[in-house]
């Protein structure tokens, strides 16, 4: 069995999980096995709809002190999940939770794990080879797993869900629930837009908008494209903007669908952060800009007129689609 | 309070990456090595401080062979008070987490520290083997830390917000942007890391379930495509036709 964990904070289930359960299925359609989902907590809603994306069946471990997602707690009950349903593929998705959980799982299954993969892996006899980006970006690695369970963790955006079948109903899986160290004492969500790491389309914006008071055109762009925005470093550091906001090597490394780079000369170290978008658009006067070289689209331009003017494009396709 | 920080060695943030003929294993000429960034900037600095305020040591540890040792001397620049170096190749991260988990067990640390992920192998997942090794809770991605006694207050990044937590010692923790702030060594830390410890330990047996067979370069970008500032439509209906982003 591939069993896939579908992370659901505050009981929504992520789009994460989404894509994680989408991926499982294609590797348990490979490996000729079931594709079964498993959702943890009280408070989850609509788990059976992971039917839709491919899980046969559909577990709950049913427990509010599996809300707060300790660690420790969560990987000793997926390890024990995975023991008695016999899962030999356990997929989790790359995100906070994941990677506090993946490799707990790994070593309590005594199983090879390899986190971040972008790919649909192969499988050689009872060996998985599996992709994941390298060196920042800079590389890509073909992993081989060799142990009787693996563990996988999928990095965000790499495929998008996939509804083809029908939901299902959710089991209840009953398993003893050690007692948890960490205390969520409160979690601050950041009002709007969708999270950066999970966002398909992203406007960031750097060092060349001049001044904070500026932003208004990027947000606007942001807003006509339903884009997440993002900033370079030193404006983050300037307190220009949030520090959230901050993506690059220091900051959030994203991979969106549509990265766009205003006023942002591209270093090494932003690239790093962004280098996995799938199409980057870089808009900057200064046609010597290292990321034009990272870019599939460049306008060499003065962002004060592009920008706007892009938004009023955008308006315009949009109005008409 | 006992600290633990793991230090791991990386390439050079700006280094140029290349493979054997083959694509088997990763080419080291020319590459310069730095400590990862995140174990140095964030876990090692705020052990070092959380030090000075309150007392103890801070142990640095790191799994490589000897030429890493000037990773580990400045560790101890810094202002690690002594530090370990199991003797191996850190050819993956489960065989390092199981070293230092073999190191640490018998040591009783407070608090371990480690880099939000190291910038060669991207992989997040030495923190949560570690912890599991040791079975002590892990807080990953934290991003602002303050101890009172024996109970750490963590701050800690998910997307989309920000989590409070609190944990009682010994602990795991990874550490991410917020932590603290980068310390350059002085000459006075860097004369004294000379005479600071550095043991040189054995590693324990340990399987590897996983490891990399095949390195490569990404597909080259077919070189951007410049769009003229006055013809935006023109830019979209590229978006869009021909990339089908939007």
């Amino acid at each position: 069995m591939v069993l896939i964990y579908a992370e659901s904070p505050n009981g929504q289930l992520k789009k994460a999980a989404l894509e994680a359960v989408t991926y499982g299925k294609h590797v348990a359609d490979m490996l000729g096995v079931e594709c079964a989902a498993i959702t943890l907590g009280n408070n989850v809603t609509d788990a059976g709809s992971l039917g839709k994306y491919g899980a046969a069946r559909v577990f709950n471990v049913n427990s509010s002190n599996l809300n707060d997602l300790d660690s420790q707690v969560t990987a000793a009950v997926l390890a024990n999940a995975a023991k008695n349903l016999n899962a030999s593929v356990i997929v989790l998705s790359h995100t906070s939770t994941g990677k506090s959980i993946a490799g707990r799982l790994a070593v309590r299954l005594d199983a090879g794990l390899v986190s971040g993969v972008n790919a649909l892996p192969e499988s050689n006899g009872d060996t998985l080879l599996v992709k994941k980006s390298v060196f920042s970006g800079k590389a890509i690695a073909t992993y081989a797993i060799n142990s009787p369970v693996k563990v996988l963790s999928l990095m965000g955006n790499a495929l998008r869900p996939e509804a083809t079948g029908a939901p299902v109903s959710v089991e209840t899986l009953d398993i003893a629930i050690p007692a948890g160290k960490v205390r969520v004492k409160e979690t601050k969500t950041i009002d709007g837009r969708v999270p950066l790491p999970e966002a398909e389309v992203v406007v960031s914006a750097g060092r060349g908008m001049k001044d904070p008071s500026n932003w208004g055109i990027v947000e606007e762009l942001a807003e006509a494209l339903d884009a997440t925005t993002a900033c370079s470093r030193p404006v983050a550091d300037s307190n220009w903007r949030p520090h959230h906001e901050h993506v690059g090597q220091t900051g959030i490394a994203i991979r969106p669908n549509l990265y766009i780079a205003i006023g942002i000369s591209g270093a090494i170290q932003h690239l790093a952060g962004v280098n996995n978008s799938k199409v980057i658009v870089v808009i900057n006067k200064d046609t010597e800009a290292p990321f034009f070289k990272a870019a599939d689209y460049g306008v060499v331009g003065d962002l004060f007129d592009v920008v706007p003017r892009l938004t009023e494009a955008v308006r315009k396709f949009k109005a008409s689609t | 309070m006992k600290f633990l920080v793991c230090i791991s060695q990386t390439p050079d943030t700006t280094a140029k990456i290349s493979f054997n003929a083959d694509g088997t294993a990763f080419n080291p000429a020319g590459v310069q090595f730095i400590m990862n960034p995140y174990d140095e900037w964030y876990a090692l600095v705020r052990a070092c401080e959380l030090k000075e305020a309150l007392g103890g040591t801070v142990v640095a540890i790191n799994v490589g062979p000897a030429t890493n040792e000037t990773t580990i001397r400045k560790a101890l620049a810094i202002g690690a008070d002594e530090a370990v170096r199991i003797d191996a190749e850190p050819h993956s991260s489960a065989y390092v987490a199981s070293q230092i988990g073999a190191y640490a067990k018998a040591e009783n640390f407070d608090l371990i520290f480690l880099g939000k992920e190291t910038i060669d192998y991207n992989g997040s997942e030495v923190g949560s083997m570690l912890a599991e090794h040791l079975d002590l809770p892990f807080i990953s991605y934290a991003s602002k830390l303050e101890l009172n006694g024996n109970m750490a207050t963590v701050e800690r990044e998910i997307e989309g917000g920000v989590q409070v937590l609190e944990v009682e010692l010994p602990a795991v923790v990874s550490a991410a942007k917020g932590m603290a702030e980068q310390r350059i060594p002085n000459m006075r830390g860097i004369m004294m890391a000379r005479s600071k410890p550095l043991k040189v330990v054995q590693p324990v047996e340990s399987t590897d379930h996983a490891g990399v067979t095949r390195f490569e370069l990404p597909p080259a970008k077919a070189g951007v495509k410049l769009v003229d500032p006055e013809q935006m439509d023109e830019l979209v209906r590229l978006l869009h036709e021909e990339a089908k982003v939007i």
